[in-house]
């Protein structure tokens, strides 16, 4: 029987600084099948596509691939072998046909040693016929739409005639019609006997084209079962099945008066959202990557442009244009990527801390180091951040001391309403615990917090009010007392509630 | 590791550790002090003329164009851009500067409806171009997201052509003597020049170091979106850098101009590369963006004042110089880059 299985990844470690990504997983996949991976958000899917194609080494366990064992340098030794993958990221060089794109490294030439477009051309055509794409090989990328691009992702993992195909969110760009169309170059890869790797966040999607669904949840292998064997109900029952062992930090704050009204924002990636929320509450927004809980809060914050919508604060109109707007009336954003968008890493932590409230330190023309010396240590003292000096240079803290150096740099402005995007994202345990101790207090002094979080145990435990978030649209609103990791995770996918 | 990292090395650091620990951060952070130093004392022996103070005095007012400039550079790069256009800037605004202050009766009048005028006219006239200059530069930059390398080789090109443009291509010389004290007088004994040098190094010093302004530079150039994020109009801060630099490049035309008594616009043919090789020698990062600062950016500017003066002492010809020079820049980066990645 062991031959049968084309892939064989078994006790697969993964470690991060301050997080365990993969602990001691596997992953079998037969010959000729479409193998489901599935997942919330962090379960380490991508982490383990990453170590089978070479982009990261695992720190231990066995790869067995056609019954043989290897290891995988680098992605250029996985394509060698015969594995190929379509990335969630599209990167196409957008300057250069099609048919160079495919075939980018692996061009033929003619006998004097120019690239042979003819040929090129003409291979790409055939590929492209035979998975019926109609689209001419010189068109440039550039004039691609995205769903077009994610396509000729596609052909290109196809063009390495590999035995195993990984899929990460391939449909994550395309519409209905072109899904059909990869459905069907899935069955046709199949039925040649090759096998493919499908990660999705989509039910749908799983149920049709999938013979088997493996699960994994917070790093570790939870379950594989023949998709026939499975419902809706019972997957996400196994991707959100742990228990609430983290203890969370929640005493009731009194709720108040409505601080934020929002109605009707629409977007680049949002439409038509609308919502409040009052003083002293901790107002949770949910949902899977890319369904706009990042686009949105960053745009009522004036990083980006609104489209449409009105944003009332404490009641009145406001058109806020840039994030020095946001922040005189009093709101504050901690960005969901602290390295992009966040940390001045190559500054000292005073400066990182200070910097949103420059304008409060000047005496004339001059900043006041000794005032912003006081401030910083008030913080440091008040927040537990581990920092041997004001002047250390803040790229060599650690994660959980570089998050509440950032939330300093917003307490410091004195805020009502403060947007947290992804608070405790890879920093450990203790500071995770430490950040929503705070986030109690803050809401026991009359401020208010929006919280996006991808983690459900610490939405249901932190937030009052739920707001679940599916493609752009808000999907529905969950209180603290009816609100279950099931109900948010079949909104979060698009199903109703009725079910459940 | 996350957590202990902290008390982890505190508590192994042995009593040596910290000591080698305390040696490789002293270089680390005034490596390039170090490095004068050196070049100092090597300079002092390949030649007994070196350490004099007229020597010495001659090596700082040679630097004293190139470091005005390199002080506005250094906060350009800080941002993260570079300016390419110094030099040009420099050779417009002395030739606007010279045509206020040309003696009004002399044969060849340039504009006599302007000549004549008291020295602090032309200093007004003259940086005010070089502000106008860099305010360009800094809507290229900041408005319309065009790269600085584009928008300040643009300028590089039009403030040279201006400056041609402005005098039919000829020097105006017959300048008044107050202008022309700038570049040539004392005080004390004190150079005009290294005198103008060093108030506008501890007034950038200053500027870049002590004030809202200087903190919102390196904040953008340590990360636009953080800062953008942060409340900072980055687009305010980023153009009035480049008008700072404009200003300073302006001061040096002002400088050189005056020195040489006649401005021509022809002045400052690559003192922007000069300019950039100082501010890099001096620890800034043009692949970092938030890293530079004045009293290196200074040293950088001594360091290939004191390295000319003692190629020219001990008969290296210029040319050989030039190339000396080309390779200290590049050497300068590479040390950089290694630098921060060894910090990543």
């Amino acid at each position: 029987m062991a031959d049968e299985y084309l892939l064989t990844l078994s006790n697969i470690c993964k470690q991060f600084p301050g997080v365990r990504a993969l602990d001691n997983v596997q992953l079998k996949v037969r010959k000729g099948t479409v193998h489901g991976l599935m997942g919330e958000n962090g379960a380490g899917k991508s982490t383990l596509m990453k170590c089978l194609i070479g982009i990261y080494t695992p720190d231990s366990g066995t790869i067995i691939f056609k019954d043989e064992k290897i290891s995988v340098p680098n992605t250029h030794y996985a394509l060698s072998k015969g594995i190929s993958m379509i990335h969630q990221e599209l990167n196409p060089i957008p300057q250069m046909s099609i048919a160079e794109n495919i075939f980018l490294g692996r061009e033929t030439r003619t006998w004097y040693g120019l690239v042979d477009m003819k040929k090129l051309n003409q291979r790409t055509k055939e590929l492209l016929d035979r998975l019926n794409i109609k689209l001419d090989p010189n068109t440039r990328m550039a004039e691609l739409s995205i769903a077009n691009t994610q396509l000729i992702e596609i052909a290109k993992a196809v063009s390495y005639d590999s035995d195993l195909i990984v899929m990460d969110e391939p449909t994550s760009a395309i519409t209905e019609a072109e899904v059909r169309t990869l459905f069907k170059i899935i069955r046709s890869l199949k039925e040649q006997g090759r096998s493919i790797i499908y990660i999705t966040h989509k039910m749908d999607e799983v149920f049709a084209i999938t013979d088997e669904i493996t699960v994994f949840r917070d790093g570790m292998y939870i379950s594989t079962d023949p998709t026939n064997t499975l419902t809706r109900n019972l997957l996400i029952q196994k991707m959100v099945g742990r228990e609430l062992t983290e203890m969370f930090h929640k005493e009731p704050a009194k709720i108040g008066e409505t601080v934020l009204e929002v109605r009707g924002l629409t977007g680049r990636k949002f439409k038509n959202v609308s919502f409040e929320v009052k003083r002293g509450e901790i107002f949770g927004v949910a949902g899977l990557m890319g369904a706009g809980r990042t686009e949105l809060l960053e745009a009522v914050f004036g990083v980006t442009r609104l489209d449409s919508g009105e944003v009332f604060i404490d009641g009145k109109k406001h058109d806020i244009r840039s994030p020095a707007d946001a922040i005189r009336l009093g709101l504050a954003l901690l960005t969901e990527d602290r390295k992009l968008t966040g940390l001045f890493i190559n500054a000292m932590v005073r400066d990182n801390m200070a910097i949103a409230n420059m304008k409060s330190y000047l005496r004339g023309i001059f900043v006041d180091f000794r005032k912003i010396t006081t401030d910083c240590e008030k913080m440091i003292d008040q927040l537990r951040i581990k920092t041997p000096s004001l002047k250390q240079i803040i790229k060599f803290l650690s994660g959980g001391n570089q998050q509440k150096v950032l939330i300093s740099r917003w307490l410091l402005t004195e805020p009502g309403i403060l947007i947290l995007d992804e608070p405790t994202r890879g920093i450990d345990v203790g500071a995770k615990a430490e950040v929503h101790r705070l986030m109690t207090e803050l809401t026991r002094q009359g401020k208010t917090i929006i919280m996006i979080s991808s983690e459900l145990p610490e939405i249901l435990g932190m937030s009052d009010r739920i707001m679940v978030m599916h493609e752009g649209d808000k999907i529905g609103e969950l209180s603290r007392a009816e609100a279950t990791q099931e109900k948010i995770l079949r909104l979060a996918t698009g199903m109703s509630l009725a079910a459940v | 590791m996350d957590r202990g990292t902290v008390e982890n090395t505190k508590a192994s650091k042995t009593s040596r550790h910290s000591s080698r620990e305390f040696i490789s951060n002293l270089l680390r952070k005034y490596g390039i002090f170090f490095i004068f130093l050196g070049m100092l004392i090597i300079a002092s022996l390949l030649s007994p003329a070196f350490l004099t103070k007229i020597n010495l005095i001659n090596i700082v007012r040679q630097i004293s164009i190139i470091g005005l400039i390199a002080l506005g550079v250094t906060g350009v790069i800080v941002t993260g851009g570079i300016d390419l256009s110094s030099g040009s800037v420099l050779g417009l605004a002395c030739v606007v500067a010279a045509a206020f202050s040309q003696m009004p009766t002399g044969s060849r009048v340039l504009y006599p409806a302007i000549a004549g005028n008291p020295v602090y006219v032309s200093i007004i006239a003259g940086c005010l171009v070089g502000m106008l200059a860099g305010s360009i530069n800094g809507f290229l930059v900041a408005k319309t997201k065009i790269p600085p390398f584009i928008a300040t080789l643009g300028m590089f090109s039009a403030a040279r052509g201006a400056a041609m443009l402005f005098t039919a291509g000829r020097p105006i010389s017959n300048l008044r003597d107050d202008y022309n004290f700038i570049g040539q007088g004392d005080i004390y004994g004190l150079p005009i020049p290294i005198l103008i040098l060093v108030i506008m190094a501890v007034v950038t010093h200053i500027l870049y170091s002590r004030t809202k302004f200087g903190k919102y530079i390196y904040a953008i150039g340590g990360n636009e979106q953080a800062a953008y994020v942060s409340g900072i109009n980055v687009t305010r801060y980023k153009s009035l850098i480049y008008v700072y630099a404009g200003f300073l490049a302006a001061l040096g035309g002002i400088v050189v101009s005056s020195r040489i008594g006649s401005g021509q616009p022809g002045l400052g043919v690559g003192y922007e590369f000069d300019a950039i090789t100082a501010a890099v020698i001096g620890g800034a990062s043009l692949s970092a963006g938030g890293i530079g600062t004045i009293p290196g950016t200074i040293v950088g500017a001594l360091i290939i004042g004191v390295l000319n003066n003692t190629l020219d002492l001990t008969n290296v010809s210029a040319y050989w110089q030039q190339i000396i020079k080309g390779a200290i820049i590049v050497g300068a980066v590479i040390l950089d880059q290694q630098k921060h990645r060894g910090a990543k």
